[in-house]
């Protein structure tokens, strides 16, 4: 297989380039060989019912999980790669935080912290990890409060927001380090139907802006219309992918058939 | 009345040495027991497991043994063996004592926060020290402090176990009037005095705890 991954030219490597991830908890496989690659301002959606390892495969880029086996490269920097012999190997720890810190994550659980404002959950990080001087980290959370229509919240604690109002703020939060990427692992999931609505129009702002998006989500209506590409996952592997519009239009596949059956 | 007024002034003077040994208890107690939970909780089998038996240890003797031995085993040690005067001696026990407690309801605490605090720190690209200092021990402090409150209470009534070091602390200088006038009055005193120490802590802890519930409002 020709190596796309190359240091020297890390504009034209892929967002997110990952080559035949294998992860296993315990004796259960969760992921058999998941390969997916991402051109910069690509939205990729990922479907499949629970359980299919979609999950599992989003946390394996950040390295909230680690793989058994396979390669795994961000914006043209490798990760994590496995020998010739099978042996998977990791960059070193500070390596790796510099290049997870290209990708933004935005959880089911929204995983705010209860005990910082809503703005200091935004210039948290910036001023910790990036050094961000705290007036400049102030003026970036404040636009992108406003971006995400919470402006007027920025001194409220978490414990006082809605769930949709949580997860704009987790967005925010995630934008505020200026990732090249932003990872979504089922957004909505835990929100009440009459909230996943603004959480979604802000995602479609963020791919309107030609941000780089990897979406594992439940809402087929939004991986319609705004993913560029959908992938379908199940048992650990990816049984279907192509343009969205096409994959749901008319998917090929027996399995992803029955799954959107099901869904709709 | 002139009787009771008589007593307070040597009663308060056992009241500082009282307080004195409280004091650097909690000041010494705190910290270690927060470097004993860190380490309790590490990945670090081997550390982990050597704090863990510290603590069965510290938990599983008697205090006032605890504070025999240092004062007068422990000049008899090989190597380790210092003499220690009595209230250092003291200080020593009740320091590492209550730090195995303190380090038990900070482990607790530091478990309690949920593991999504730690996934979201980390894809925030922060580091160990970074999330514990700025994500989990300040959700940690809020979760001890009821068991904290119970302890350091403990701890004030606790202190009263240094008369065996001959040390004159309140207890034993109001058994000393007891002994020497034929009269309950002085453990009375007394007990005002320990209640008086334990309604301030109350106070402060609740003045804290309310402090750190602003954020559930």
């Amino acid at each position: 297989m020709p190596s796309t991954t190359s240091n020297d030219h890390a504009g034209a490597a892929p967002m997110i380039e990952a080559r035949d991830l294998h992860k296993a908890f315990g004796h259960t496989q969760v992921l058999q060989g998941v390969s997916l690659s991402l051109r910069r301002g690509e939205v990729v959606a990922v479907i499949g019912p629970s359980g299919s390892g979609k999950s599992t495969f989003l946390r394996c880029l950040n390295r909230l999980e680690t793989i058994d086996r396979g390669h795994v490269a961000i914006g043209g920097e490798v990760l994590a790669t496995t020998d010739a012999e099978g042996r998977c190997s990791y960059a070193p720890e500070a390596e790796l935080r510099r290049i997870c810190c290209k990708t933004g994550m935005v959880f089911q659980h929204f995983n705010l912290f209860p005990h910082l404002t809503v703005l200091q959950n935004v210039i948290e990080a910036p001023m910790v990890v990036q050094g961000v001087p705290r007036d400049a980290a102030i003026a970036r959370a404040e636009a992108l409060l406003a971006k995400v229509g919470l402006a007027d919240k920025r001194n409220n604690y978490p414990a006082r927001l809605s769930g949709g109002q949580k997860q704009r703020v987790a967005i925010a939060r995630a934008l505020a380090m200026e990732p090249e990427i932003m990872l979504f692992d089922e957004p909505t999931s835990a929100l009440d139907p009459e909230l996943t609505g603004e959480v979604l129009r802000t995602m479609r702002a963020l791919a309107q802006e030609h941000m780089t998006m990897l979406v594992v989500t439940h809402e087929m209506g939004f991986a319609r219309e705004v993913a560029h590409t959908a992938v379908f996952m199940d048992q650990g592997r990816i049984v279907e992918s192509g343009p969205a519009a096409a994959l749901f239009a008319q998917p090929r596949h027996e399995r992803t058939q029955g799954f959107l059956r099901s869904m709709l | 009345m002139d009787y009771v007024l008589s007593l307070l002034g040597p009663l308060a003077q056992g009241a500082t040495v009282t307080l004195k040994l409280f004091v650097i208890t909690l000041a010494l107690a705190v910290p270690l027991g927060l470097v004993l939970a860190l380490a309790r909780t590490s990945r670090w089998r081997l550390l982990s497991g050597a704090v863990n038996g510290y603590i069965w240890l510290m938990r599983g003797t008697p205090l006032m043994l605890q504070m025999l031995f240092i004062y007068f085993a422990l000049p008899f040690v090989p190597v380790i063996g210092v003499r220690l005067p009595d209230f250092p001696a003291a200080v020593v026990a009740f320091a590492l004592n209550y730090a195995a407690y303190f380090a038990e309801i900070f482990r607790a605490g530091i478990q309690s926060v949920d593991r999504g605090q730690y996934e979201a720190a980390r894809v925030l690209g922060m580091t160990y020290g970074q999330t514990m200092r700025r994500i989990v021990l300040p959700q940690m402090v809020r979760r001890v402090l009821p068991p904290m409150s119970n302890e350091t209470i403990t701890l004030v009534k606790d202190t009263s176990l240094i008369y065996v070091l001959a040390l004159n602390d309140l207890l034993r200088a109001a058994r000393g009037f007891v002994q020497r006038d034929f009269t309950t009055t002085p453990f009375i005193v007394a007990a005002a005095f320990y209640l008086l120490m334990t309604l301030v802590l109350t106070w402060g802890f609740q003045r804290l705890e309310r402090r750190y519930a602003k954020h559930d409002e």
